[in-house]
């Protein structure tokens, strides 16, 4: 399985340190950082590079200060055509 | 020495997290999936931590957006915690009287029938001191969709009892837990109201889990989408959210709790849907 890349920005000036997201990462990517904000709370950061984009923390944020990216699905490029199956077979390879 | 107060810089990170946070190279080429709507005011709402009225307010404002119907909205705040709903939600606002946003949504939606109307209330105020103009404002089938954060409990006062607290609740006005032989049954609006002839889709959800939130947001959708095809009667959201200042927990605790008890009694799911019975 292909896997897909994905990132997330926070706004951590207007964090609230809930730990909603950090719980309801399935690839338990974020936590919360042991710096503070400018009102004193607990901000959460991306610390792995395993994001797969799933929104899951942008839908839980109360805030709605996640931004959410993904990359977009590459085409499959074919590595081989294989033609004129039943007369005589044709392979390319690229 | 860590940085303490990151500074403002203009790259997509907005604020860079100091050194801690991981930084993605291929940003560039990622497509944006999701981000704040814009019809949300982009200031720091006033919310506790972890309240569910955040969520609620984002989600009423990408329905609309995805509708495109933001230029003829027109939402009814309440009195409560969500009273400052207006300096959030970038649509036309109205603030009613303690429990009469029915009224209010009524008397706007039959001057001016081609906006779309909605209440936004908590149990305080739609299930206590406005449960007359509710009931009669659903069952006379006013064209308009009430929206109704239910949390159990009077968050804004200071955690007094609410008519939908529950059997045993301990807040500030019953420190020994709610008991239904002095206080009264918790009540459940949404049963109460799904077997009016003016209700036309009655359903409760939740915004604890990323699953509940679109399920949420499908919700909402389906009750603008009903109110914009002018469809005959009232559509009606329940939202069992978390209060995690009034139950005296963390956010993470308070979500816990709603999966353990709350939706025992609270059952999510659709109570009326349009053509059934």
């Amino acid at each position: 399985m292909a896997k897909i890349h994905g990132h997330i920005s926070i706004n951590i000036e207007n964090c609230k340190g809930c730990e909603l997201c950090t719980n309801e990462c399935p690839q338990e990517s974020l936590k919360m950082s042991d710096n503070i904000n400018k009102k004193g709370y607990h901000y959460a950061v991306l610390v792995e590079d395993n994001c797969t984009g799933c929104t899951n923390c942008a839908m839980v944020c109360p805030e709605a200060i996640i931004t959410v990216y993904r990359q977009t699905k590459q085409k499959r490029q074919p590595v081989a055509v294989i033609s004129n199956v039943t007369e005589n077979l044709n392979i390319n390879i690229d | 020495m860590t940085q303490l107060f990151p500074e403002k810089t203009d790259d997509p990170y907005l604020y860079l997290a100091g050194d801690e946070s991981y930084k993605c190279e291929l940003i560039e080429e990622m497509n944006q999936v999701w981000r704040r709507p814009d019809s949300l005011i982009d200031t720091p709402m006033h919310y506790c931590p972890g309240c569910g009225h955040s969520i609620a307010h984002r989600l009423l404002m990408e329905v609309v957006e995805e509708l495109d119907i933001v230029e003829r909205t027109v939402g009814i705040a309440p009195v409560g915690c969500a009273v400052f709903a207006y300096n959030y939600l970038n649509v036309d606002m109205q603030e009613a009287a303690h429990g009469r946003a029915p009224a209010v949504a009524t008397g706007i939606k039959r001057v001016l029938p081609d906006r779309i109307l909605f209440t936004y209330q908590g149990d305080g105020d739609l299930a206590a001191i406005g449960t007359a103009e509710t009931i009669h404002a659903v069952n006379r089938g006013e064209k308009i969709v009430i929206v109704f954060i239910n949390n159990g409990i009077y968050g804004m006062t200071g955690g007094q009892m609410a008519p939908t607290t529950l059997a045993g609740a301990k807040t500030s006005t019953t420190i020994f837990g709610r008991d239904p032989s002095v206080h009264g049954h918790p009540l459940r609006i949404a049963e109460m109201i799904a077997p009016l002839p003016g209700a036309y889709y009655v359903t409760r959800q939740a915004v604890n889990t990323a699953n509940h939130v679109r399920k949420t947001k499908k919700a909402l959708l389906k009750a603008f989408q009903y109110q914009i095809d002018n469809v005959d009667g009232t559509c009606f959201v329940e939202i069992v959210s978390n209060c995690p200042s009034g139950w005296k927990m963390t956010p993470l605790e308070s979500n816990e709790l709603l999966e353990d008890e709350i939706f025992q009694f609270y059952k999510l799911g659709d109570l009326k849907l349009p053509g059934k019975e």
